[in-house]
């Protein structure tokens, strides 16, 4: 009997569930893996309305979403590994702007150009760390198709609650492949706008703290007048170098996400209850860890996964719980060992942690975790 | 299905639509055959010219790890492709090459090979070079048995552009025969030439 059947990439669901989201711009520069998200882009958003621009370069395209939220669109950029590099100056200044927009970044092997159109997951301190100074940081970090849909919708959520920079980390396995799924319903969606003033344009400020740590944003061209800067400003967005001012500004930035880390933190709990050895993962390591882990089980090794899907920001009191009472710790990642260094702060001494590390381009196999099980149990 | 885990390769350089291939058979395995499948393309760096594959993993149940590690069957109409892709193909697979390939399989090659041109058939019987990717996928059904004449059909017909509808049919259906005629013979090395596309039915 014929199923109602249709095949998504996880490249096509980025781009379906941005423009679900509200969507209207996309800035980007073709790079692989993430171009295909650029050409659905391309199709997709000219027949809601949209615009869809390829710049001349990765700097520039990050240039044009952050100019087009200013507008009150919401705006998503897709790159990888080299053009993240790239983006990171404008990137920042979006955090400093306190501008929304998703930034999906399709991860391939580095440094420099790397591993084209290969697998990697080493981008992840970079989502954290790649643009100078301090800065939240919210990155999620999808494993399965179904997901990619549901945490693009939420990437534009967070960045629109937050008014900043999101980060959607796909790798390139999920990115590429295709199958059949369901999706949500559009109309039971939860979507979220930024928070626009209620006051007349002459008494409005850009960064108002009065409302809170997140200041309403209005949109240009609709009368309301601001200063816009990579500069530290004060609540007229013009700069402003008073101590003061510009810690007490800092803080109300990290504060506005690090006061909601438990909310944003979002990770996926297998078969830890009784648990006595861990694995952490995410993206689609996670998926070869949980074919070890089944295989595992079923020689009664008590073994099972944190698997996150938000890793920033990482509600690290969830880590320490884990790690305090595992044995063990297994961390499979596609890099020279980013996620590992993290949660080695929480092993210390009592928990013996063992690495996985690939970096070839091809995917962890789950027999190189079930070896690892083994060899810990 | 018959059985509860397959796994099929079709590869070529860009341009040649090995990656349509793939999609047609996912989609007819989840829409006709009860299966989940998940098809994953791979090209390199040069699209148009440089090597493509596609893989398409079937399993009667959802499949968690998505990648090919245990090929059944490896298609590859490119040198190119063959040399690149040539790997986690299992001893008693079924592999199909264009018959330029021929002096440049490894000689201790343990699967069953078939040799046939399908560019030069799909040029030949279908007018167009275009066809050889449906050539392809009728050829798989035909051969593996995978899936069955009818659904391999409607899957072909259910992704064709419309007006292209006669002509794919013809496409799958020359592929299903040439298929059926490779299975058909116990050799282990099997060459079909342009007079086994010719559709008997």
């Amino acid at each position: 009997m014929k199923k109602s059947v249709r095949f998504y990439s996880g490249a096509e669901l980025v781009a379906m569930a941005a423009i679900d989201a509200g969507c209207r711009f996309f800035g980007g520069y073709p790079i692989t893996p993430s171009s295909e998200i650029a050409e659905f882009m391309s199709i997709m958003l000219p027949k809601v309305g949209g615009k869809y621009i390829q710049m001349e370069d990765e700097i520039a395209a990050m240039g044009s979403v952050i100019g087009a939220s200013l507008t009150g669109e919401k705006v998503l950029t897709a790159t990888s590994g080299p053009g993240f590099s790239l983006k990171q100056e404008n990137i920042g200044y979006a955090y400093m702007a306190e501008v929304p927009c998703v930034v999906c970044n399709v991860m391939r092997g580095g440094p420099s150009t790397g591993l084209p159109t290969a697998l990697a997951q080493s981008d992840i301190m970079q989502a954290k760390w790649g643009t100078h100074g301090d800065h939240p940081v919210i990155a999620l970090t999808p494993a399965y198709l179904e997901e990619i849909y549901e945490m693009t919708i939420t990437a534009f959520n967070l960045a629109e609650t937050y008014r900043m920079p999101v980060m959607l980390l796909l790798d390139e396995v999920i990115a590429h492949l295709s199958s059949a799924i369901d999706l949500p319903d559009k109309e039971k969606l939860v979507i979220k706008s930024r928070r626009k003033p209620t006051v007349t344009p002459d008494k409005y400020y850009p960064y108002d703290t009065a409302y809170g740590d997140v200041p309403p944003m209005a949109n240009f061209f609709e009368g309301y007048r601001f200063h816009v800067t990579g500069l530290s400003h004060d609540k007229t967005g013009f700069p402003t170098t008073d101590p003061e001012l510009v810690q007490a500004d800092q803080e109300r930035q990290i504060r506005k996400v690090s006061s909601k880390a438990h909310e944003i933190f979002d990770y996926e709990s297998y078969l830890m209850k009784d648990a006595e050895i861990a694995i952490f993962a995410f993206g689609s390591t996670a998926r070869a860890a949980r074919v070890a882990i089944d295989n595992a089980r079923k020689m009664g090794i008590k073994v099972g996964m944190v698997r996150f899907r938000v890793l920033w920001p990482l509600d690290e009191a969830e880590v320490l719980k884990v790690c305090s009472r595992s044995k063990a710790v297994i961390v499979p990642e596609m890099n020279m060992g980013q996620l590992s260094t993290i949660i080695e702060k929480f092993t210390a001494d009592r928990t013996k942690l063992v690495k996985i590390n690939h970096v070839g381009g091809v995917p962890i196999h789950p027999t190189d975790i079930f070896n690892e099980i083994k060899g810990v149990n | 299905m018959k059985t509860d885990h397959y796994e099929a390769r079709f590869a070529g350089v860009g341009g040649q639509g090995v990656i349509l291939a793939g999609k047609i058979l996912a989609y007819g395995m989840v829409s006709f055959e009860d299966c989940h499948a998940i098809e994953t393309p791979t090209y390199t760096a040069q699209v148009r010219g440089g090597a493509t594959k596609v893989d398409v993993v079937i399993d009667k149940k959802h499949i968690e790890y998505p990648r090919a590690e245990n090929v059944d069957f490896f298609l590859s109409l490119h040198q190119k492709s063959f040399n690149i892709y040539y790997k986690e193909i299992k001893p008693d697979a079924i592999v199909v090459v264009d018959p330029n390939l021929n002096p440049k399989v490894p000689a201790d090659m343990t699967q069953k090979l078939v040799i046939v041109d399908l560019i030069e058939i799909a040029k030949k019987e279908m007018g167009k070079t275009l066809y050889s990717a449906v050539i392809a996928v009728g050829l798989f059904a035909g051969l593996s048995q995978v899936i069955k004449e009818s659904n391999i059909q409607q899957a072909v017909l259910d992704n064709a552009p419309k007006g292209t509808e006669i002509d794919n049919l013809k496409a799958v259906k020359i592929g299903l025969e040439l298929g059926k005629k490779a299975l058909a013979s116990k050799e282990h090395v099997v060459k079909l030439t342009i007079e086994d596309a010719k559709i008997t039915e």
